[in-house]
């Protein structure tokens, strides 16, 4: 009697859940609790829980949640990042029969929390982040086309991250990859919840992307200031109006295919398993379908900061924009006919993989004509190496070594020797940290005195850019070795020893990568401390080329006292050249939105949903489901959403500018 | 409201969310119930084509019932959506166009995977030792 009301309280959940008898995990809770105790602590002694909600959790202020996506992405980078140091240095030493200190189940999870955590939770959030905050200020708006959907992303964003987050304490994560193949996934061999937690987590969060995804093509479309055709557009904007194309188009895919999951795993239907007319192939080629979409997804975007960052440290305009962007357009349209590259071992017939192993080569072609591009600019140009520019000759150098191997797997024959192995590892890592990473590191140098008013310091970011360089060479070249010798990936534990020294290579890599990571968090300490000294009071610290360099830094909440009228690409640039005077009186009052608590409430109330979901905790699953569609009809009743910024508050903050800009 | 470009670009402020600047084509009550009828007949015909057993041939009667819905779904965006090739400068036509491509490289190209694989792939019946005495 007893066992029935406890699982209809709590469903599967029970004590055995908390993984106690784990002392890696418990060592890792208790620092997780002290560290967040003194978190909350903090918070709480210096009174900032208000600040925080009113300023920031409830805003619709695109630069802030853009500011938001960027912290979620860097605490979530922590913790993918402390998932590949462990894979890193249990592969170190896990030769001779040594086990190494992590059991296989264990290691398992921890693989798939790294590729989970890395892509969605911290490249999707950076690159996100950055378009929040960019794309409006670029395409001279006030802010994005839905500032409230714009939250709600956001705090759906984190949602996941938060459900992807609790497997670690309760219950576990899944075991099966960061795509979850079944049968794998299927609830014959997975029975337990991890894969239901990535199910849930990444439902929630995809939510998230694919509204801001709306949104985000809905500002640059119906936005743009008066005279800014699309070709006028920063080649930003135009990888960020594409990126959200992208996942417009592709997200779905995702949604559509995790739900069959899920109905398998939950209701006993048979999509995707080897008995009664299910397919698992179904599953990788429907997965994919959404898989190599999103990876343009990632890097596209990286491709439009490199563009600015280029042009502007060469104080030249980019060469070949036009060019630019038909490459852009055409990757967006060609990743969709790639697919099947990530699974030609499955057994198509040599016609489908010769298909598609030629358009993956063909994109090759626009990408490389992206690469000369930035070279072009750079000839004759007056280069500065700045912090963002040293991450986009790196990104330059890394990148085209990581396409390479790429067009290599590209081959069939090649790809039926090197898939799953190491070899395909090093190449991914090749080109999302030398593509993604890195951009977003120049894109955080780059834009982050627009952001705050004060650069980041520069000797930590040459710090961080050298050792993460070096890091990466160290981490991910001993993989292609290793990988052309047929190691496969995922392993916890190896044979033959002659293999070891490799791995302790590797593992010295990541090392550096931890210390590339540490001099990161350092620069963005130890400017917050000198600020004063790192102060930009022009607000155009780069001589910058584009509009978000014509406002304050950092912007007012209304970015621009006047919408400006564009002529050229480069319109600031243009101002500037045409001797350009900012505009002293006749300021009007702006209409701007209200903050909202709505998105921070849905997004809790998902969380609580997707754990009840996970747990088969039925009432409490119904119960946050009937809170969410409450919220959001009662949301919709919320007439008193807009005010007005009086004209002499405008007046008074761009009279404040105007003190601190230099008498011209 | 920030969602009308040329609203700050003159100044005018007397914009609101409820005033929608860009003039689409929101219907009539006429186009309403064209539409509404059309989506009727549309939805009974298969409901008779298979309550009814019209036609013998199970295949004939499946492709009908799918010809027929996506007729109904291009009812629903012309009277319901209100799309035509004119409609926000016309990027409403080209997302379509682009839908309809991605849509089609989807369900062409899934089917051309999946047949490939089903052709290659060892018969479920067969045994290890009678697949190697295959040429």
């Amino acid at each position: 009697m007893t066992a029935d009301w406890t699982s209809l309280l709590f469903g599967k959940l029970t004590l055995e859940a908390i993984p106690y008898h784990e002392p890696i995990l418990v060592v890792t809770f208790i620092g997780v609790a002290i560290g967040g105790l003194a978190v909350l602590g903090a918070l709480t002694y210096f009174r900032l829980w208000g600040y925080l909600w009113k300023e920031w959790f409830t805003s619709i202020d695109h630069k802030k949640i853009g500011i938001m996506y960027i912290v979620f992405a860097i605490i979530m980078l922590l913790r993918g990042f402390a998932d590949a140091l462990m894979m890193r240095f249990q592969q170190a030493i896990a030769f001779n029969g040594h086990e190494g200190y992590f059991p296989p189940h264990h290691y398992d999870q921890i693989f798939t929390a790294h590729g989970v955590i890395m892509i969605f939770f911290v490249a999707m959030p950076f690159v996100t982040g950055l378009m929040n905050f960019v794309v409006p200020l670029q395409i001279g708006a006030r802010d994005v086309s839905f500032p409230f959907l714009n939250n709600f992303s956001f705090w759906m964003t984190v949602a996941g991250g938060i459900i992807v987050m609790i497997s670690l304490f309760v219950g576990e994560f899944a075991k099966t990859g960061w795509l979850a193949y079944p049968p794998l996934s299927d609830i014959a061999y997975s029975p337990d919840v991890g894969v239901d937690y990535y199910i849930w987590g990444l439902q929630v969060a995809g939510i998230g992307t694919l509204l801001s995804g709306v949104n985000l093509i809905a500002t640059i479309l119906k936005m743009r200031a008066p005279g800014m055709s699309m070709m006028k557009m920063p080649v930003f904007t135009w990888t960020a109006f594409c990126t959200n194309i992208l996942i417009v188009a592709s997200f779905p895919v995702l949604t559509a295919v995790l739900a069959l999951l899920t109905l398998d795993r939950y209701v006993g239907t048979h999509f995707f398993t080897n008995t009664d007319g299910g397919s698992a192939m179904l599953y990788v080629n429907l997965i994919w379908i959404w898989g190599h979409p999103e990876v343009y997804i990632l890097v596209l975007p990286v491709f439009g900061v490199f563009s600015e960052v280029v042009s502007t440290f060469s104080a030249k305009r980019l060469f070949g924009y036009t060019s630019m962007v038909y490459a852009t357009c055409v990757i967006t349209i060609l990743s969709y006919i790639v697919w099947l590259h990530h699974f030609f071992t499955m057994g198509s017939g040599a016609s489908v993989n010769s298909f598609f192993g030629i358009t993956t080569m063909i994109i090759s072609i626009p990408t490389g004509a992206k690469m000369f591009n930035w070279l072009f600019t750079m000839y004759h140009g007056r280069i500065r190496y700045e912090v963002s520019m040293l991450w986009t000759i790196g990104f330059m150098v890394t990148f085209v070594i990581g396409g390479m191997t790429g067009v290599l797997l590209a081959v069939p024959p090649a790809d039926f020797v090197l898939h799953n192995s190491l070899f395909l590892i090093a190449h991914f890592h090749n080109v999302i940290i030398g593509g993604v990473v890195f951009g977003v590191f120049a894109g955080i140098n780059f834009w982050f005195p627009k952001a705050f008013g004060f650069r980041l310091n520069a000797f930590w970011g040459k710090m961080s850019f050298w050792f993460w360089l070096i890091g990466f060479y160290f981490a991910f070249m001993p993989l292609y070795v290793l990988g052309l010798m047929g190691v496969t990936r995922r392993m916890s534990q190896f044979e033959d020893p002659s293999l070891q020294i490799w791995f302790i290579i590797a593992a010295f890599g990541a090392f550096l990568i931890l210390l590339g990571i540490g001099s990161f968090i350092i620069q963005i300490g130890y400017s917050i401390w000198k600020r004063d000294e790192l102060r930009d009071e022009t607000g155009d610290p780069w001589n910058g080329r584009t509009l978000e360099w014509s406002t304050s830094s950092p912007p007012p909440a209304y970015n621009f006292a006047f919408t400006p009228v564009v002529h050229e690409v480069d319109q600031w640039w243009f101002m500037k050249s045409n001797g350009y005077r900012r505009p002293l009186s006749g300021f009007i009052p702006i209409h701007m939105p209200k903050n909202t608590g709505t998105g921070a409430i849905l997004g809790a109330l998902s969380v609580v949903f997707g754990f009840a979901m996970v747990w088969h905790i039925w009432w409490l699953a119904i119960v946050s489901f009937v809170a969410i569609i409450a919220t959001t009809i009662h949301h919709t009743f919320n007439y008193n959403r807009d005010f007005y910024i009086p004209a002499d508050e405008v007046a008074a903050v761009e009279a404040r500018r105007t003190q601190m800009l230099p008498a011209e | 409201m920030a969602s009308h470009a040329d609203s700050h670009a003159h100044g005018d402020h007397g914009h609101h969310d409820h005033h929608h600047g860009d003039h689409a084509n929101h219907g009539t009550f006429g186009s309403y119930m064209t539409g509404f009828v059309l989506s009727v007949i549309l939805t009974a015909i298969p409901f008779w084509l298979v309550m009814g057993n019209v036609i013998a041939d199970k295949q004939v009667t499946a492709v009908l019932v799918m010809g027929l819905g996506l007729v109904q779904i291009i009812v629903h965006m012309i009277f319901f959506l209100h799309m035509d090739t004119k409609s926000e400068g016309g990027w409403n036509m080209l997302a379509l166009l682009f839908t309809v491509v991605l849509v089609l490289i989807t369900l062409s190209g899934s089917l051309w995977v999946m047949h490939n694989l089903n052709t290659y792939m060892m018969p479920m019946q067969m045994t290890p030792e009678a697949a190697k005495q295959l040429p």
